[in-house]
This record gives structure tokens, sequence and C-alpha cells, in this order.
């Protein structure tokens, strides 16, 4: 497989990534190249094969229902880019 | 002082002959002279270290010293630090002072230790060569024009010269192992679970696991018994009795063959075209000095580790581009200086906070769990994880442990493949399997190749096999000496 | 051509808040209004390195709600990710469930209309999940930015997904009705939707009857009954209007403006997010055990449908009113108190009571059943003293009346204190309708005549000489047999 230009702008738009006009070829290029290597997967025959999605095939563990976080604001917000009253500030959130 | 083993800083600690003050001084000097060569520190902390110092000292006069207590260290710049720069090796987090501490650096801080440092590494830790760290490539101390191995290169690179005589690391795809082999030092990555990933800002969160770099298994094995243990925070913390792991080094007699009985695996697959003949003969070499120990050695199969990779590119960045969605440039880290709407902000911050091969992994990660390609891509290398871990599981039913080359080749140039993402995923062949099962890996050194640069000795263990791959390393350290070898650095 | 040749398709997405003191995957506390972000912890805000852990008080609710409902609770269930890129949701994706769910199947019965003309219907859930709730975006103008809050970042939610089998806005809401009174039922959600803890989406469509489903739209957020009628209603003229003028429905998300009584659409299929969903890797598989569902099944109280099924068995109440005794867990319990009190045999006047004037006086002091000033003890004593022929029906309205202002501790007491005991003493009775016999020839006169009227004069008469107080039913008997002597 091999994916065109408008697939990758796609996917940048996707993963917010700005990508630079000229840039777009030159990361297809690259993308195409790992993709190469990817796609030797799909020679092996895996029907019935159970997926992994974990080393350890473990059950959740779970916390008891306790409040045990306190007040960070103040510490948090001050390795914040911009904020105002307590609150995050971005660019105006349209609906 | 510089070549000492941690335990023989204990000793010296213990007995005054030094103290963590002056310890912690030599080697933030150390760091001072040679840094600006090696770059293996993104920040160095003397302030901070020199007042965790002084506590040690107080803690070992008042007979309350555990065994890190007073020791120098340096933890990669991927866990985080309260009060101390946290960059990932990214410009998305060079303004970043996190404002808490990862769970192994609160353990390793509670034990004593002085960290004097964070190391480089490779952007968000994804990187063979630790040249995709935004703060510039870190150098190897046997030849400054090679690569120390990624991503933890800058933990490599400091153990390797002795800025500071241990370091943490992690290992997503071989980021301990791998940099430990190509500059001359022991590194071990346990068990997935074993420590905890709280505070470790995640790359790849099925894989990632700490690790932890030394010059000897035996001082690898004082670092992990401090960092290993159940965290409640980490839902993927294993719940396990703590071991020493020093202990049972200590407890292994000598004896002519004391390696009697231990059966070592080589898979066909690690000992094929791939590895460079320099690396061929050191590894060699070891295994004829393993079996003077008393090991034998039995031919294993690991039929799909060739799909490890393919697979690994595949689930790595899936889980990447996903928790990297987190840097968006509205509660910490890069917001770009101008945009538009917050889409334009979101792009612009992204674009310009991460290097170029995070975001192409990003990319990858996207295309893959997007609509339409889920089944083919990620479901396929989920299958493909199973089938790898069957191998490992078949192969451990006829040895104990598995060795090989830890890589391909030795420390290769840098710029060499700086350009080429597909060789350099190459680079990891040997390592990444590993992380696709969970299992523990070590790598230890075990000679020298072409331009006196070293070759690393891969061992991986079972599940929870820690103890014996660092026993099964420990008897060939106290056999041989590649382990005291020296860059002129460090001389 | 009119509504009456469509048929119309709802389904409701229901995101009802789970109660929990922590948040879902937090040790951060989930009480409403604080200051923006103070109860946004590193968890919450997603800072690097952080983890979720699952709060095992929103499984036990999720699994309330699954025995709630008689639905499956899935042994083994997945968390998994739906990334997507939005100022409120700190970590670019929400932690979820995609394709195992915690609960799915289940029914809720509902009952749709007052009265005589109500009906009953079943309505199938499709399935339950657990996710959470995102931050909130305040457009208030920051410099012509937005501001935002992740206090409710990491909120736990039970998201409710219904089968389309809703034909009307009155079904919907009896449904989304049923639902929130099932959710405080079981004490998972509080309920309050001024706060948004419990937020409908209605997926609504139309179709020629028999024909096939037709194209539907998401009206998102609507937080209260009223407007999801109105919105409902709106949509589906909306959409046979646009299908009649020879029109097509697209997909799309629609908000409901409730100063216009409009939809708008927010965005279409076109545009919709890819959300790129993958199992949490930080997240193992859930399992929940027979033992833990044992456990949560023997401290569930009495459902709904089943202290109706009793009210109607063993207190001999008609489904409507067992229907209405039920609506909630608090009128069923104050109705139940009651009885306890009486004894079975009054279950009836107490529904009367409690569906009565109990009722209206709580509608009208707005006030809800628990702060009735009126104790379940107070009105069983009340509703026993009319039975037992101490007081009339009349004269309990007041005995009620000086129980809700606080005369008096028990109906006993304010019928002692204030004199109003019945008079049943045929004797005093007899004297009584003597001297108004005498002193009304009159009506006496004219009753003879023929004029049946008069008679009910004459028993006011003597009710009023009795001050009320006189047992009516004997006073007519008497009363009768003394003028036909
Ligand atoms: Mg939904
Ligand atoms: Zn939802």
């Amino acid at each position: 497989m091999s994916l065109t230009i408008e697939e990758v702008l796609k996917v940048a738009g996707l993963a917010r990534i700005e990508l630079a006009e000229g840039d777009a070829e030159a990361t297809r290029d690259k993308l195409n190249g790992i993709f190469g290597l990817i796609e030797q997967m799909q020679a092996v025959d895996t029907a019935s094969v159970e997926p992994m999605s974990h080393p350890q095939e473990v059950a959740q563990r779970l916390r008891e229902d306790l409040v045990t976080e306190s007040d960070r604001r103040d510490d948090f917000q001050a390795i914040a880019p911009q904020t105002e009253a307590g609150l995050y500030l971005v660019p105006r959130v349209i609906e | 002082m510089i070549h000492a083993s941690l335990t023989q800083l204990r000793t010296a600690l213990d007995s005054g002959k030094t103290s963590s003050v002056e310890l912690a001084t030599l080697f933030l000097d150390r760091i001072e002279r040679f840094n600006g060569t090696l770059n293996a520190f993104i920040t160095v902390d003397r302030d901070h270290a020199l007042a965790a110092a002084r506590t040690a000292d107080a803690r070992i006069a008042a007979g309350e010293a555990g065994p890190l207590t007073g020791i120098p260290l340096a933890h990669k710049d991927v866990f985080c630090t309260e009060g101390v720069l946290t960059t990932c090796g990214s410009k998305m987090l060079s303004n970043f002072v996190s404002p808490y501490d990862a769970h192994v650096v609160a353990l390793l801080k509670r034990a004593g230790s002085v960290m004097l440092g964070k190391t480089n590494m490779d952007e968000f830790a994804m990187g063979s060569s630790n040249e995709n760290s935004h703060f510039g490539p870190a150098r190897n101390p046997w030849n400054t024009d090679r690569v120390p191995g990624g991503s933890s290169g800058g933990s490599a690179a400091a153990v390797a010269a002795r800025l500071v005589p241990a370091a943490t690391g992690t290992d997503t795809g071989g980021s301990v192992r791998q940099p430990a082999a190509l500059t001359g030092v022991t590194g071990i990555k346990p068990t997935y679970g074993l420590a905890s990933r709280y505070g470790m800002i995640a790359y790849a969160s099925s894989f990632d696991q700490a690790g932890v770099f030394g010059s000897t298994a035996s001082d690898c094995a004082l670092m992990l018994s401090a960092i290993v243990g159940y965290d409640a925070r980490d839902s993927t913390s294993l719940e396990r009795p703590g071991e020493d792991y020093a202990r049972v080094l200590a407890d292994a007699g000598s004896s002519a063959k004391p390696l009697a009985g231990l059966r070592i695996g080589l898979p066909e697959e690690f000992f094929g075209q791939g590895m460079a003949d320099d690396v061929r003969t050191a590894i060699e070499a070891a295994l004829d000095a393993y079996r003077d120990l008393g090991a034998t050695t039995v031919s294993v199969s690991l039929p799909n580790a060739k799909l490890a990779i393919p697979a690994y590119y595949v689930l790595a960045p899936a889980e990447a581009s996903s928790n990297l969605s987190r840097f968006d440039g509205v509660r910490y880290g890069h917001r770009a200086a101008e945009y538009g709407d917050l889409d334009d902000m979101y792009r612009k911050s992204r674009a310009e906070g991460f290097g170029a091969e995070v975001k192409r992994r990003i990319l990858v990660g996207t295309y893959v769990l997007s609509h339409g390609y889920y089944d083919a891509y990620y479901l396929q290398a989920q299958k493909l994880r199973r089938l790898i871990a069957e191998d490992f599981r078949r192969a451990f039913e006829a040895c104990d442990v598995i060795a090989g080359p830890t890589s391909p080749t030795t420390a290769w140039p840098i710029g060499a493949k700086a350009d080429d993402p597909v060789q350099m995923y190459l680079s990891d062949i040997y390592t990444i399997a590993v992380n696709l099962a969970g299992l523990p890996g070590l790598s230890h050194p075990c000679g020298f190749g072409a331009d006196q640069l070293p070759v690393g000795l891969q061992l991986i263990g079972d599940y929870f096999e820690e103890s014996r791959l660092l026993a099964t390393a420990h008897r060939y350290q106290q056999a041989t000496d590649w382990h005291l070898r020296r860059p002129a650095i460090a001389a | 051509m009119s509504r009456n040749d469509w048929e119309v398709v709802i389904g409701l997405e229901v995101h009802a808040q789970l109660n929990t003191a922590a948040k879902i995957f937090s040790g951060g506390s989930t009480a409403f209004g604080a200051e923006p972000n103070r109860q946004a912890c590193a968890v919450d805000i997603a800072l690097p390195g952080v983890l979720p852990v699952l709060n095992r008080g929103a499984v036990e609710r999720a699994i309330r709600f699954g025995l709630a409902i008689g639905a499956r609770v899935a042994p083994k269930s997945v968390f998994a990710r739906k990334n997507y890129f939005y100022p409120d949701l700190p970590k670019g994706y929400q932690i979820s469930q995609f394709e195992l769910p915690v609960v799915s199947g289940g029914t809720i019965t509902i009952r749709v209309g007052e009265g005589e003309n109500s009906y009953e219907k079943t309505v199938n859930l499709t399935r339950a999940h657990l996710e959470e709730d995102a931050g909130k975006s305040l457009h208030e103008d920051f410099h012509g930015m937005s501001g935002i809050d992740l206090n409710r970042a990491g909120t736990p939610l039970l998201e409710i997904v219904s089968e389309p089998e809703m034909s009307s806005s009155a079904e919907a809401v009896a449904y989304a009705r049923a639902l929130h009174a099932l959710v405080r039922w079981i004490e998972i959600c509080d309920g309050n939707m001024q706060e948004g803890s419990f937020r409908c989406d209605a997926n609504v469509s139309v179709r020629r009857p028999g024909g096939p489903l037709g194209t539907r739209r998401e009206i998102k957020n609507l937080n209260s009954f009223r407007f999801l009628q109105q919105a409902i209603d709106y949509e589906v003229q909306w959409q046979i209007d646009t299908l009649e003028d020879g029109g097509a429905i697209r997909q799309a998300t629609v908000l409901f403006d409730p100063d216009t009584g409009e939809t708008r659409v927010m965005r279409t299929k076109e545009d919709a997010h890819d959300y790129r969903y993958f199992p949490d890797p930080d997240l193992l598989p859930l399992e929940i055990g027979p033992d833990w569902i044992d456990q949560v099944r023997a401290g569930m109280p009495e459902l709904p449908q089943a202290m109706k099924a009793r009210f109607m068995s063993d207190y001999g109440l008609s489904a409507y009113d067992a229907a209405t005794l039920t609506a909630s867990r608090e009128v069923g319990a104050y109705y139940q108190a009651t009885v306890d009190t009486t004894g079975i045999a009054l279950a009836k006047p107490c529904a009367n009571w409690v569906m009565g004037d109990l009722a209206a006086r709580i509608n009208r002091a707005e006030i809800d059943i628990v702060e009735s000033p009126v104790s379940a003890t107070q009105l069983a004593g009340l509703i026993a003293r009319i039975a037992d022929d101490t007081i009339s029906n009349n004269m309990a309205r007041k005995v009620f009346d000086a129980l809700w202002n606080g005369d008096g501790e028990s109906a006993d007491a304010i019928i002692e204190g204030q004199g109003l005991k019945q008079v049943t003493d045929s004797g005093a009775i007899e004297t009584m309708i003597d001297e108004v016999l005498t002193s009304n020839p009159k009506s006496v006169e004219e009753f003879r005549a023929g004029k049946e009227k008069a008679f009910n004069a004459l028993v006011g008469q003597v009710m009023k000489a009795s001050r009320g107080k006189a047992n009516p039913a004997q006073v007519n008997d008497m009363l009768r047999r003394k003028l036909n002597s």
C-alpha cells in the first residue's frame, strides 16, 4: 500500500499537526517507507489468533471510592501557557 | 572513586571514608567538565543535589542508611521530577517543571539517593540513537562521533563516562538494553508491570517499562531492587512481594562451574544474516565463556521474531498517537506564539513542539487506528504480538535464559541513519520482541568490535526471572573484565 | 398530509452522573460548585505521566443499574479510548467503553399519559457503559478567548442507550422520567438536571408506516424533560415538513435552542469525528465475578416494578394508582410506611390520601415528599380515625391542615384538643334532631309534600347544631326514620 498526499493531510488534520505545504511530500515518502516495513505483517495468517492487548493478562485492579487529592490549582497553573480567574484560556470555542 | 561499584561506594560512605557531599561534588564536577562534549545531561541540578547529599550524610551519620543512601545517580528526563525541569527530550516540554515526582523517582528519593540531574534522550523515548533529542544528540564516550544508542542514550553515556555511578532509563523497544550495549555498560529492564509507570511520561503504555544502568550486574541489582514494587496509582503495576536482587547475587557461592545446570537458549533467528561480523565474534566468545562457567547452550527458535518490528511499529505508534494528544498547548508545555483559531493553535503548537520522528510516529499511529484500517493493522499486530509471546513461552520450555546480541552492530556514526527511519528501526531487531512479550531483558558488555567499540550480549528471561538474569550476568562478570573497561574520558 | 401519515422513531442516550465521592479514574472530588479547577487533580488535568485507576464505586453503581433493569452484567468488559481534540478533554481522549460495555440489554417499563387513558410500554435498552465526563468551556469574554474549567473532568458517567422504540415525545419523556426515577431509586445518581447530573440526547427519525427507517438526527444535551419534549416535537415536525416538501434528511447532530424552540445543526455526518477507538493500554479488562454481583444484589432495595406489582396484588390497587405510588422511591416509601402503620385493610384509603390531599399540598408547597410536614405515621393516624368513625372525612381535612401547620403532634391530639371527635351517641343526636324539627316546621312540611331537597336542609341543620361533629350517615338514618314515622 502507499499513502496519497490527501491521506497524509487528512491524518495530520486528525492528529492536529500542521504540515507545511512542501513537507507533505517528504512526509508521505517517509511514511510509505515505514508502511513498507509494516506490510510484512500481512503475510501471516492470524485467523485463529486472539489479539493480545497487554503483556500481563490479568484483571483490572480497582481503587476504593475515596477522595485523596486536594487543591493544587496554583501549582498546576503556574506552568500553564495562559490562565485567568483560575481558568485555562484557549482561543474561543465555538459550538 | 569514580570507578567504584555501588557496593564499594556504600562501604566508603558507611566507613566515613567519603561523604555523600564529596561524592556528589566529585561527579558534578565531572559532569561540568565533560557534559559539553557528551551532552549526556539536559539538566544538572547542583543545588538540589548538594542539599540531598547533606541530608543523606545526616542519615548515614544517624545509622539509618539504606543501600542507596548518599549514592549519586541520574534520571532519564522521561521521569517527572518535582520542581525540576522535565523535558522528555522535547521542545514541547522545554519549559515543563513537573509539579510531582514519578513513582520511581520518589522511591529512589526515599532510599536517600542523590539525583545529580536529568539525562538526555530521544524525544518522548522515540529513537535508537539519541539524535531525536530537541537538546542535540548525546555522544558515545568511546568515540564522540558515534551515537550512544537510544532512547536512554544520555543515561548510558553518563554511566559509561562515569559522570554518575548509576542511572535510570526506560525500555519500550530496547531503549535500555541497546544503549547499554553501545556504550559498554550493564542495563536491565524488568518484566512489564514490576516498576510503576506513574510519572514516567508515556510513549507506548503497554510496552513502557523503567530500567536501570550500572557498570555491573551487581550495581543494576541494587538499583532494580529499589525501583520495583507495587504502586496503586498504576493499574498495570503487579502486586508481588518485593525482591532483593542484590542478596540473590551475594548468596551465589563460588565454584569453578557456577553456572552448571544453566541452559542458555540461542535463537536461530538472532544469529542469522543481520549480525555484523565483529559483533558475532564477540558474542561467540562470550558464549564460550558461559560454557566454561558450566552453562550449556541449546538451539531454540522464535519463528515470529522477524515480525516483531512491523508489529511494534503499528502498536507503539498507535498508543503514542493517543498518549501524546494531551500535549495541546492548553495546560502546560509549548504553545505557538501566533495562531488563529483553536484548531490552528493546536496544529501550530504541536507542529512546533514535536520533532520529526515524533510527528511521524503520531501520523503512523493515527492512520492505523483510523476508520477502515483498524483490523488490518492494529488488530493484526496484536495477533502477531501473541504469536511472538507464544514463541518465547515455547522456547523457555527448553532453556532457562535466552542469549544473543543486543544490537546487530556497534555504535554507528552520528548522522548515519538519521534520515532513514526504517534503517533506524531495524537496529532494534533483537530487542523489540522482548517488549512485545513483556519479558525481562539485560545487556552486559562482552567485548569490543572494530574501532574499539563495545559489544553487548543480551540475556532474556522468562517472566519474573530478573534474579536469574542478574545472577547469570554476575557470574560472567566475576569471570571476565569487559565490564571494567573504561573509555579514555573516564580513565 | 398530516402527522398521522408518519411514524416517529426515537431512541434516547442518557448520561447519568454517578454519585461517587471521587472521580472515576482519580482521587479527585466530584462535589459540584467548587471554584474553577480547584477540584481538578493531576490525573484530571492529564499531567504528563499520570495514570488512571478505576473507582470501584462507579463499577458497583453500574452493576446496580444492570440488576435493576434485568440486564446482562458483563463478566469481562473493556475500557477504550475515544480520541478527539477539545479543550475540555484534557487527555485528547475520553476513556469510555466501546466494544464490550459493562451492561447490555435490560428493559424499563414506562406508563404514558394520565389516568384512564394512560398505557404501559416496555422499552428495551441496548447497553449502558461507564465513561468519564469532560470539563466545561466558559464562553464569557476573556479577551475573546474561552475559559476552561476541568472540575467536572473525570466525573463518572453511565451512558444508558435505549433501542429506538419510542414513537412520540410523550413516550420519550415517560421513558426519561422512568429512567430518572430509577437511577435515583437505586441511589446511583442524584438526578439533579440543573447541575447536569442527568442529560439526554435524542435520536429522532420519521418514516412512512411500515416503510424503511428514516435518516436520524441526534439532538444533543437536553437537560430538562420540557426541553426534551419541545425539542422532539419541533424536530419531528421539521423532518416531516422537510420530507413533505420533497427534501431529504441528512444525518446530523443538532442542538436545541430553548429560546427559539428550534433545533439547529451542529455538525453533519461528513464532518463527523473519526474517534480511533482502541482498548486503553493503561487499563486492563474489568472483571466482575458472580460473587460481586450477588453482593450488590443483596444490597438492592425493592425495585419499582416489584413494588408496583405488590401494591396491586397485596393491596388491591389499580395499575395506575400503583404506578403513581411507585413513581419515585420516596413516594413509594412514604406510602409503604403509611400502610405499615394503618394495616393492609386501609391500603386503599392510604393510597387515596397520598395521591390526593397529600400530593396536592406538596405540589402547592413545591416541596419533596421527604420534606412533608405531615409524616407517614401522622397521616396513618388520621386515616385510622376516619376508618373507625372518630371523625368524618370533612373533619379529617381540618385535622390534616392542622397537622400540616404543626398545630398538633398527632391526629388524636388535634381531635382531642379541638374537640373534633364525631358524635355517635344516638341519644345526643336524637335530641339535636328533635330540636331542629321543632324549629324548622316549614322544612318538615315541604319534605312531607315530597320535596327531597328539604331533607338535605334538615340534615345540614343537624350537622350545624353538632358543629360538624355528628356522624353524617347516622344523622341521615335517624332523621329519615323520624320523619317517616
Ligand atoms: Mg454517545
Ligand atoms: Zn457518552
